[in-house]
């Protein structure tokens, strides 16, 4: 009797249970959403975080000072030690090769440009731009074009382009090619001495193609800047780089992260080691570059933990606000429902059910109604997450299987916790009146 | 409705009638229906509270929190470089110039550089700066101790300066960390090293001194002046507009890494917060929808006896469009209230500051629960229209 009477009662007041089930399903949909949001906005931004270039940089162990005032150095090219360009492809090698997001070698050389009175000395930066780069079977493309996103040219039909996703044309107009004679010329070099994309510029008794104008709003606007291959051929030292940048995805640092990993007991070295802090992945790249010393760039590797915690402190209190809007929707939903539903209850009573019964009847309705909308909801709430990755960060927002489960209990939960004050005044009202319709 | 007779001396309550007879009579339906079903009218009232005060929430933190999260990231450090023209020095009024043209809390901090040599014949790069502004606007330098800023200028050379030593400098200048000498065109000075820094970038290399001492041993003065602007890309440019006509004769540049990673992570960010405020705002509004259209449709009996008594359609309707009205305009006022409470609260747990009360966002809160109230007033009484009074309150 008493399935028949739930079955009967959910398939006859469809009308009825739609605003309840509405409820449930888009208070689960944006509940769904909300969760899966916030426990993704951390990688998500991390990623984003990127944008601020490099967090790691490796050096070589025995360098000397640098002695370079505002992009200009001073001290003879050649001096100091170099790291070795065969070495570079080893940083895919690593532990968590999955976590670099890119790395560019620099390579500055000073130059005299231009002849007669008007000479000056300049810089010269070897580096990749888009270079792929072969590791074991790992094939990927590296170089300031991903390093460096800030970095714009303009081309010589006076467009701007930027270095953007990985997934770009490594041809886009302006960028020199790593294996060419090209060059780009920094804006304010560039003005001073005259040129514009397409000229060709004399360096060291070679004439070489500018193919774009570089605009960085650093140093580099006024150096020229140049595939890594040609630098070492002006220098004379092959396959020589003196620093290498890397961009990594990092764990925000703690108390753990800046311990010194000589003091630590095997197993906490290994449990640092298996976190990805910049500290850790620092003393791994130096562990696979010969003679190397690499450590994070603290204005770059600090402030990441700093906002990355505020974004995601702030996400966590918003979802909590989500679920607390969505509970409340499908309460007062199932509130609504149950209330209309008085003269009903007063009948029952009257054929002799007790309470009990009544309660259970409601109660059997509510799961089914939970059951049926969280499903719905976490279809859609999926599909909603789906749709906020493609369209904020164009990328993949996952769903961990185990949402399912939770949110279907969260479901049902709300959906009883609303239920069950209705319920218990439905269940005392008294049947006489119900019944007379003085309700 | 079935009110007390009120006892009221008869001329009076002529005299109230007829001075305004609708008015009264409508108010007083308005009053009862709400006094006498307090329950099902609190339960109303309470879920417009509670959607206004989510929505205020959501739409004083969207407001808020660029502000908010633009202030962390000026932790990231000087977004525009105030640079003098090739081998000059920056007019010695500058900052003064840019202190004046700028937001008071805006941090400018002047550099200048000159390459000394250790008593070995060894270059380094040393660079004056006030180390109290450094520090407030450079806070991810790792320092072991900041040297405290000169009571007095040095009066002889002999004097030890206290300097803050890179970490990579401190190496090769003084690896065991005691008194050397540096000098700068036949000027020598005693440096002590206070402190050691670490940044893992260009810094580590340099040593650091207090700009008067600085300049009082070399004569060089600054050269670049580093400025956190606050304020979005536009402010940021209009701030660069604003000190390239103050100061005529300088360079002055963004720092576009830091402005650009600082737009895109903000960008990102708030199109979450809005998608997600949209969605609560969404689901609050479901809420109260849920609650009013089970209040109205609960007070059919209501209905089909003022329809019975002779109201007017147009009356009927005006009398439950006025009662969704007052209901969305308390809870609007209650909701923002809380809403606001709740806003500081949330401002003060995640960013340390409070959150400023939005006034601004009000009408659009107070707007949109009467919106949602009307709605989901006038839906059930376009269902009950079609159904004749008898048949409701024969209890059909």
């Amino acid at each position: 009797m008493f399935p028949r009477l739930v079955y009967e009662s959910v398939r006859r007041q469809t009308r009825r249970k739609l605003l309840a089930g509405v409820a449930i399903t888009l208070g689960v949909a944006v509940a769904t959403a909300m969760i899966a949001v916030a426990t993704n906005i951390g990688d998500k931004i991390n990623h984003e975080l990127r944008s601020y270039g490099a967090n790691l940089l490796v050096t070589p162990q025995e360098d000397t000072l640098d002695v370079e005032i505002g992009g200009i150095n001073l001290k003879p090219p050649s001096d100091g030690a170099f790291l070795n360009e065969a070495d570079l492809p080893k940083i895919r090698g690593t532990f968590w090769h999955h976590n670099i997001v890119g790395f560019s070698p620099m390579l500055p050389v000073t130059v005299r440009v231009g002849s007669g009175s008007d000479a000056r000395d300049v810089t010269l930066l070897g580096t990749y731009f888009s270079k792929p780069v072969h590791f074991g079977t790992d094939d990927f493309t590296t170089g300031v074009r991903i390093t460096h996103p800030w970095w714009k040219v303009q081309c010589r039909d006076g467009s701007l382009t930027r270095p953007r996703r990985v997934g770009d044309s490594p041809l886009a107009c302006g960028w020199p090619n790593d294996d060419s004679q090209d060059v780009l010329v920094g804006e304010r070099l560039a003005a001073k001495v005259g040129k514009k994309p397409g000229d060709s510029i004399e360096v060291f008794g070679r004439s070489l193609t500018i193919s774009g104008i570089l605009s960085t709003g650093a140093a580099e606007d006024d150096q020229i800047v140049a595939p890594l291959a040609l630098a070492q051929e002006i220098l004379g030292k092959p396959s020589a780089v003196r620093r290498i940048y890397v961009s990594a995805l990092t764990k925000p640092e703690d108390a753990f992260a800046r311990r010194d990993p000589k003091t630590m007991t095997p197993d906490m070295f290994e449990r640092w080691n298996c976190s990805p802090y910049a500290q850790s992945i620092a003393y791994q790249l130096q562990g696979a570059i010969p003679h190397s010393h690499a450590e994070q760039i603290r204005q770059v590797a600090q402030n990441e933990g700093t906002v990355l915690s505020k974004i995601k402190g702030l996400m966590l209190l918003v979802t909590l606000a989500a679920l607390f809007a969505s509970a409340l929707a499908v309460s007062a939903a199932m509130a609504t429902t149950i209330f209309e539903r008085r003269v009903e209850v007063g009948l029952m009573r009257a054929l002799g059910a007790g309470s009990l019964a009544v309660a259970a009847l409601f109660f059997a309705e509510g799961l089914v109604l939970a059951l049926l909308g969280g499903v719905a909801g976490f279809v859609t709430g999926s599909l909603l997450a789906h749709q906020i990755g493609r369209s904020i960060f164009s990328s993949q927002i996952s769903i961990e299987p185990v949402l399912f489960p939770i949110i279907l209990a969260i479901a049902v939960f709300v959906t009883f916790a609303g239920s069950a004050a209705a319920i218990r005044r439905a269940v005392k009202f008294d049947p006489v009146f119900a019944l007379r319709g003085e309700a | 409705m079935s009110a007390p007779p009120t006892l009221h001396a008869p001329q009076q309550v002529a005299g109230r009638r007829a001075s305004s007879p609708h008015i009264s009579m409508f108010l007083r339906m308005l009053i009862r229906a709400a006094v006498l079903r307090r329950g099902r009218a609190a339960a109303a009232l309470f879920a417009m509270v509670v959607a206004a005060a989510v929505a205020t929430v959501m739409m004083n933190l969207y407001v808020d929190v660029q502000a908010k999260l633009r202030t962390e990231f000026r932790n990231y450090g000087a977004n525009v470089v105030v640079v003098a023209r090739e081998s000059q020095s920056l007019p010695p009024d500058s900052l003064v110039k840019i202190a004046s043209s700028l937001d008071a809390k805006t941090l400018a901090v002047p550099f200048s550089y000159a390459v000394a040599r250790t008593q070995d014949g060894q270059s380094v790069v040393v660079v004056g700066t006030d180390f109290a502004r450094a520090r407030q606007l450079n806070r991810w330098w790792n320092v072991s101790h900041w040297p405290n800023a000169p009571q007095a200028v040095a009066a002889s050379a002999q004097t030890p300066i206290d300097a803050l030593i890179g970490m990579r400098a401190a190496a090769v200048v003084t690896p065991d960390r005691k008194p050397f000498d540096l000098t700068f065109q036949g000027h020598t000075i005693h440096v002590t090293p206070a402190g050691l820094l670490q940044t893992g970038a260009g810094e580590d290399s340099r040593i650091y001194l207090d700009q008067s001492e600085f300049q009082n041993w070399t004569g060089v003065a600054p050269s670049t002046i580093e400025i956190a602007v606050n304020g979005s890309t536009d402010e940021i440019n209009q701030a660069i507009e604003h000190l390239s006509q103050v100061l005529p004769s300088t360079d002055i540049r963004p720092v576009r890494q830091i402005m650009e990673g600082e737009a895109n992570v903000l960008n990102k960010t708030r199109a979450t917060l809005y998608a997600a405020s949209a969605l609560i705002v969404l689901t609050a509004a479901l809420c109260v929808l849920a609650t009013l259209i089970g209040w109205v449709f609960d007070r059919r009996r209501d209905f089909a006896i003022m329809k019975a008594l002779g109201a007017s359609e147009g009356l009927v309707n005006g009398f439950f469009a006025a009662e969704a009205a007052a209901l969305g305009t308390i809870g609007a006022v209650l909701g923002f209230a809380i809403g606001i409470g709740i806003a500081a609260w949330i401002g003060r747990a995640n960013f340390h500051a409070p959150v400023v009360p939005r006034f601004s966002v009000f009408p659009y809160v107070l707007a949109g629960s009467i919106l949602v109230a009307l709605v989901s007033a006038v839906l059930p009484i376009g269902l009950l229209r079609r159904v004749q009074p008898a048949l409701i309150l024969r209890g059909e």
